[in-house]
């Protein structure tokens, strides 16, 4: 069953990869000679952040696209319905929870990475925020004054020495890796392993948990598709995402 | 000596504030990066609350590569009663809700007027969803775009009976436009604009655009490390970055990233420079895309939706206002106006040009900074000779440096009171 499915992922990727070229439409070829081109303005021997080498750019362009049609028409009404009718102390606890339950990813995480002080700092995080915050919805541990940390599987496979691979766009988290994309993924499937809260089984925790988790991960994000004002900003969008991941890999 | 009293006789009137004015920075390059520090700005709320609407498409065969951009937005908010609207046009490559438009429209709303926010006819959006050219830069076109999509906007917004008064105000290219449409306003009046405020304008197009383009001597090494310049910059973008802001490349947000944290003073001119390339690069794509001129983009290739840009995108942040301005908007130019020459029609694009209707309307006032940095020396000299009292000079701020500083943002709202 599970093979199955990864077969026709893997066939979908590959149809989407083909499908999308990234080279213009020449009309009565060879293409003519702009007044200004690259050939007279840039010198080769530097990195430049308009051009990645990013070899999946048809399929990366094509969910961009996607997921600002997915942002346009499902996620930011639904988030307009969300901080409509949820007031802003509500979100924020709903918000602490989340970030509350996720420290398991992060501490294990740490553990993975070899870092057992910060662990610690995260466990004793976590004790305080589930007991004293009621489940995490009342940060108590920021409060207190106690570090934060977040890291997830692709900073731990940073950690080990992996580079992060091709640039990749995932279908509604956007930006990320092929190495991040991979980390998302085991991240996922280790929670869903653990199943802190008990989903499996009890479809009404589900009913509340998934919508909610959905909404707060968007609503965190204030990055909008399209609207750098930029016809360059999957290039430099790219660059940014790129480097911030490489930034938190060191952090 | 008698051209000297005279000269002394005329700059008397305007208010220039001397040793009382209280906004900080004296350097005006690092005035223009820094703004205003956060103790000092004029109290605003949190939230603008604007309400976000995109006018219907204009025309068929917009380039497909950019169909995110066929339909230009803009943002209003009504009072609940009867009140004055102030339309706010951007300043270079500025949108209607972001930068430093953000504040004005918090502040004129706090006022009590009603607010609309146009985007900068250089933003690439109106460039693709509402030039009728799709070359910005000539005031006159420029004028008569704006001045009809402030008409369309009015007619979808409605609510005709609540709005007791037109005005408008606009900062930096932003003043330059509202110089023009007040201009066409005063001969069509559609809106016969009540008052109209213009906020750090340049004085001519021409020069102000050199003028950006030479900071970028400035980059250290010289120009010809462009590339390492470039990716310091974009660093620093990236660092600033946080998953709550939005991100945009415009002056104001490359300034915002660079805020606490600025490079030395020998290097603030190229920063400036290099933050305008951002718009820069991103209008003239953009009009290449329209126009099919052949600029960045062969003429004979079409983009889809998928093809990579990043090539141009190299070249476009490559190229400066004065090459889209001799090799590109002149040329394109030239042959509507035959009985001009390269330099008449660059000085068609100043306030010079209109100098006979700016000193004659009582409606229009400016606010100047003696040090603004887009300004040529001198330049700053045509606002008293030419407002006379109506133009007020800050003896600091850089360019727009001090829009939020507290006495400014309540003489700007004092102005239209």
């Amino acid at each position: 069953m599970m093979n199955r499915h990864l077969m026709s992922l893997a066939l979908l990727l590959a149809v989407m990869v083909s499908g999308c070229s990234t080279k213009p439409i020449v009309i009565n070829p060879p293409p003519e000679e702009p007044v200004f081109t690259s050939e007279r303005l840039v010198s080769g021997d530097v990195e430049d952040p308009y051009v990645v080498h990013d070899p999946l750019e048809g399929f990366n362009r094509t969910v961009y696209r996607f997921n600002y049609h997915a942002d346009h028409w499902v996620l930011n009404p639904a988030l307009k319905v969300y901080r409509f009718i949820v007031p802003s102390p509500l979100r924020a606890g709903v918000s602490n929870f989340f970030k509350n339950l996720f420290g398991i990813r992060t501490f294990t995480n740490q553990l993975l990475q070899g870092r057992p002080v910060r662990a610690l700092a995260t466990s004793g995080r976590f004790a305080l925020n589930t007991t004293l915050g009621l489940a995490g919805v009342f940060d108590v541990a920021t409060h207190a004054g106690m570090p934060y940390y977040r890291e997830d599987f692709g900073q731990t496979l940073g950690v080990w020495g992996f580079g992060p691979g091709w640039y990749l766009v995932l279908p509604i988290l956007g930006p990320s890796s092929v190495r991040d994309g991979i980390g998302t993924g085991v991240d996922a499937a280790f929670m869903s392993w653990l199943d802190p809260l008990g989903l499996d089984g009890h479809p009404q925790r589900q009913y509340a948990y998934y919508p909610l988790y959905v909404l707060d991960t968007r609503g965190s994000v204030a990055f909008q598709y399209y609207a750098t004002g930029s016809p360059f900003e999957y290039e430099l969008v790219r660059r940014l995402m790129l480097t911030i991941r490489q930034i938190e890999v060191e952090k | 000596m008698r051209l000297l009293i005279m000269a002394l006789l005329l700059a008397a009137p305007p208010l220039v504030l001397g040793a009382e004015y209280g906004y900080p920075i004296k350097n005006p390059f690092m005035a223009t990066v820094v703004g205003t520090p956060e103790p000092l700005r004029a109290p605003l709320p949190d939230k603008a609350k604007l309400t976000i609407k995109s006018l219907p498409v204009r025309q068929e065969g917009l380039p497909p590569a950019m169909w995110y951009s066929h339909r230009l937005q803009y943002s209003y908010r009504l009072q609940k009663g009867s009140a004055p609207l102030i339309f706010l046009i951007a300043g270079t490559g500025g949108f209607h809700d972001t930068g430093k438009n953000l504040p004005l429209l918090k502040a004129f709303y706090q006022a009590g007027f009603h607010v609309v926010g146009i985007t900068s006819p250089t933003h690439s959006q109106f460039v693709i969803a509402a030039s009728t050219t799709g070359l910005p830069g000539n005031m006159r076109d420029d004028a008569e775009d704006i001045y009809r999509v402030m008409q369309e906007i009015m007619a979808e917004i409605g609510h005709k009976d609540r709005i007791s008064g037109y005005n408008m105000a606009g900062y930096s290219l932003g003043a330059m436009n509202s110089a023009f449409v007040a201009e066409l306003d005063s001969r069509q009046k559609v809106f016969n604009f009540d008052k109209v405020l213009l906020i750090n304008p340049p004085v001519s197009v021409y020069s102000s655009i050199s003028k950006l383009d030479r900071m970028l001597q400035n980059i250290p090494g010289g120009v010809d490390n462009f590339n390492l310049f470039l990716n310091r910059v974009v660093n620093q973008i990236t660092r600033a970055y946080k998953k709550s802001s939005t991100v945009e490349f415009s002056p104001e947000l490359v300034f915002e990233a660079f805020k606490d944290n600025p490079p030395t003073t020998e290097e603030l001119g190229a920063l400036i420079g290099i933050a305008f390339r951002f718009s820069s690069s991103s209008m003239i794509f953009a009009s290449d895309m329209r126009t099919n001129f052949g600029f960045i983009k062969p003429s004979n290739v079409r983009f889809t939706k998928n093809t990579s840009l990043g090539p141009y995108g190299q070249v476009s942040v490559r190229v400066g206002f004065t090459d889209y301005y001799h090799e590109y908007f002149w040329p394109y130019y030239e042959p509507q106006f035959p009985n001009e020459t390269r330099s008449s029609f660059a000085e068609m694009q100043s306030l010079y040009s209109i100098e006979d209707y700016l000193a004659n309307t009582s409606k229009i006032a400016v606010f100047g900074n003696q040090d603004d940095v887009i300004l040529e020396s001198g330049e700053i000299d045509f606002f008293p000779r030419v407002f006379g009292d109506r133009a007020t000079i800050f003896p600091y701020g850089g360019h727009l440096g001090n829009l939020e500083y507290y006495e400014n943002m309540a003489m700007i709202v004092g102005y239209f009171k």
